[in-house]
């Protein structure tokens, strides 16, 4: 800013000659030229388009879940227990499918989120810088991985080895589906967590250390806690990828809607459904169709409200250090 | 407490056993274990001259990697008095403070040469736990750096991972008391420590120190982030202290050391040039470097 491109006055000329700084021209419009409105209007816009398009998101889901929700009462898609669109005697109880969502998504987190916070103090704190420099990307990779590789590695590998160890389970299931959703959201929370703890100062540490603390104290009761925020929105905004992970459940989990808490048996997760209907023949415009944009509404109600949670947390202990 | 890492140590200085006590017998109260240690120490060596050395540092080296950064620093810090290190910046003062509680272990890539005995133990020995060490030798940093706790957590937190079995309640407001701190925080002792002022949460610092009982209390220039008014207060609260502890504090700041220490180190380019008594030091110093420093001709 207070290097004006072309200050015209010869006054100005003549003491940079003299080697002097020229004398600022204090009118001259640096701050909000026309250039600096266009910069940002221009950055604006970039930064509208993610808003809008899941203002449209909404919109559309909302639009078109409408003529569902008027031949499907509140009152039988939140109170019936049983999802059968395809069977003569229809019934749209999402609980049948939000339970196997549910299911996957809890035995993912249990899981991901030990492992994955786990890993982060390990890479934050104890790893060499060597190791680090080994795990860390490794981790990336992992998180690189596509989610229908984790699909067919759930049906494959993960599968024939819980059926070994459980007699009688079936080829899809809720278990394997879900284990395999949490590997998949590990580096989620790794990384995350890892940040985390790496933003807290190391003058903290030092005085933990200094107090008579050995490292696990210092790390589990000093880093830990003063990443706090950080490390419950990585596992917020990791069970809300659990949430709406797709690919893994269709292959593993099944295609059965069911009400249970049983992870040994086949269950259908809201996004398999989603998927199942969307690639299938049923024509626009029936009540089938209709439905996966309602069930479609209730997984973006839950992963929108789950972000705000995590946006909540991080922001209440942002301040703290 | 390494009361059984002195065998080596003893012939050579043996502690009196009423010194060893306070600290063998788990956590004493801190009001009344000075004067058992004055008392012991009085009866057989009333006189300044005879005072065993709390700490005794000997050919002390240390490197950073490459950089040798303390180069046979020799010295004695007495008990109950203030010992000032002053020195221009990069000369190696938090270097040697950091090496008497074992904290330069913390950096990746160091050396250490030499031996630091406190009271006549090796902190370096093979069989000495840093952890140890370190609840004995308490560290205040020159930047207040309270944990994001409460205030009474802050106070209590070392003292509950030393396994602390006495009142925390009582612990937490002497210690405070101590800090100068009680009356400004009395009320608020469960709202979070980082809503304090700095010359407020220094205070907190010094008294979270004090809270695990140490014996040494070593401070990088406690109060170089403190306005006037705060500095005073920290330091009458580290002249408070010296009944109880032994102190070594580091200072760039000449009134200071001359208002608040007993004793002053002069370090140069990793060597000691000078140590004496600080009216001394500062009016009739023996080396030309020290005089040059104190009143301001270099550094
Ligand atoms: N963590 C570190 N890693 C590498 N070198 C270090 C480190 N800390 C200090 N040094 C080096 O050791 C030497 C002594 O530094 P030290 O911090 O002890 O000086 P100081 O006397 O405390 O200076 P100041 O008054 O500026 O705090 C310097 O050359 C410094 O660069
Ligand atoms: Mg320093």
């Amino acid at each position: 800013m207070s290097t004006p491109s072309s200050p015209p006055t010869t006054t100005a000329e003549d003491a940079t000659a003299r080697g002097e700084r020229p004398a600022a021209d204090l009118r001259q419009r640096v701050y909000d030229s026309p250039k600096e409105q266009a910069i940002k209007y221009a950055l604006g816009a970039c930064a509208f388009i993610s808003v809008l398009t899941t203002l449209g998101i909404a919109a559309v889901l909302i639009i078109e879940s409408i003529p569902f929700f008027q031949s499907v009462p509140f009152s039988e898609f939140f109170g019936d227990t049983r999802w059968t669109p395809q069977f003569a005697d229809k019934h749209f109880g999402i609980w049948a499918l939000l339970s196997g969502t549910l299911l996957v998504t809890v035995i993912s987190a249990v899981v991901a989120l030990p492992v994955g916070l786990a890993s982060a103090i390990f890479i934050s704190e104890y790893a060499s810088k060597w190791v680090r420099k080994v795990l860390k990307p490794g981790l990336e990779l992992l998180a690189g991985v596509p989610t229908v590789v984790y699909g067919y590695f759930a049906l494959t590998f993960v599968t024939p080895l819980l059926q070994a160890a459980i007699p009688g389970l079936g080829v899809y299931n809720a278990l394997s589906g879900g284990i395999v959703v949490g590997i998949m959201i590990i580096p989620m929370v790794a990384s995350l967590s890892e940040d985390a703890l790496q933003a807290v100062p190391d003058s903290l540490g030092a005085a933990a250390y200094a107090l008579g603390s050995t490292k696990y104290e210092a790390v589990v009761r000093v880093k830990v806690p003063a990443a706090f925020g950080g490390i419950m929105a990585s596992f917020i905004l990791a069970v809300s990828r659990a949430i709406g992970e797709t690919m893994i459940v269709t292959l593993a989990a099944g295609a059965t809607p069911k009400l249970t808490l049983d992870p040994r048996e086949s269950i259908q997760a809201m996004t398999a459904f989603i998927v199942q209907v969307s690639k299938g023949d049923t024509p626009q415009g029936t009540i089938e169709y209709q439905s996966i944009f309602a069930v479609g509404l209730v997984l973006f109600l839950i992963t929108l409200a789950m972000n705000i949670v995590a946006n909540r947390i991080t922001r209440r202990y942002q301040e703290q250090y | 407490m390494p009361t059984n890492e002195s065998t080596e140590d003893a012939p050579r200085t043996p502690p009196p056993a009423s010194a060893e006590e306070p600290s063998a017998n788990g956590r004493p109260d801190a009001s009344e274990r000075p004067d058992t240690e004055s008392s012991a120490a009085g009866g057989e060596a009333p006189t300044e001259p005879a005072m065993k050395p709390k700490l005794n540092i000997n050919d002390l080296h240390f490197w950073y990697g490459d950089n040798h950064a303390l180069q046979g620093i020799t010295m004695d810090i007495q008990p109950h008095k203030v010992t000032a290190l002053i020195g221009p910046s990069g000369c190696g003062k938090s270097t040697l403070l950091r090496c008497l509680n074992r904290m330069n272990e913390l950096i990746q890539g160091t050396t250490l040469e030499g031996t630091i005995l406190v009271d006549g133990q090796d902190i370096y020995a093979e069989n000495t736990d840093p952890v140890m060490v370190r609840r004995r030798v308490g560290m205040v940093f020159q930047k207040p750096n309270p944990f994001p706790k409460t205030i009474y957590k802050n106070v209590a937190w070392g003292a509950e991972i030393n396994g602390y079995t006495g009142d925390i309640d009582a612990l937490v407001e002497r210690s405070l008391r101590q800090a100068a701190l009680w009356d400004e925080v009395k009320d608020r002792l469960h709202t979070n420590a980082l809503d304090l002022s700095g010359g407020q949460q220094q205070r907190l610092c010094i008294a979270r120190t004090l809270a695990v009982q140490p014996d040494v209390v070593l401070m990088d220039e406690p109060a170089s982030a403190l306005d006037p008014i705060a500095t005073s207060k920290v330091e009458e609260t580290i002249t408070e202290l010296k009944k109880d502890y032994t102190i070594v504090i580091v200072t760039h700041n000449m009134q200071q050391a001359s208002r608040i220490s007993d004793e002053t180190a002069f370090l140069y380019m990793g060597r000691l040039i000078e140590m004496n008594p600080t009216d001394q030091l500062f009016t009739r110093p023996e080396k030309d470097r020290t005089e040059a420093y104190v009143t301001g001709r270099f550094g």
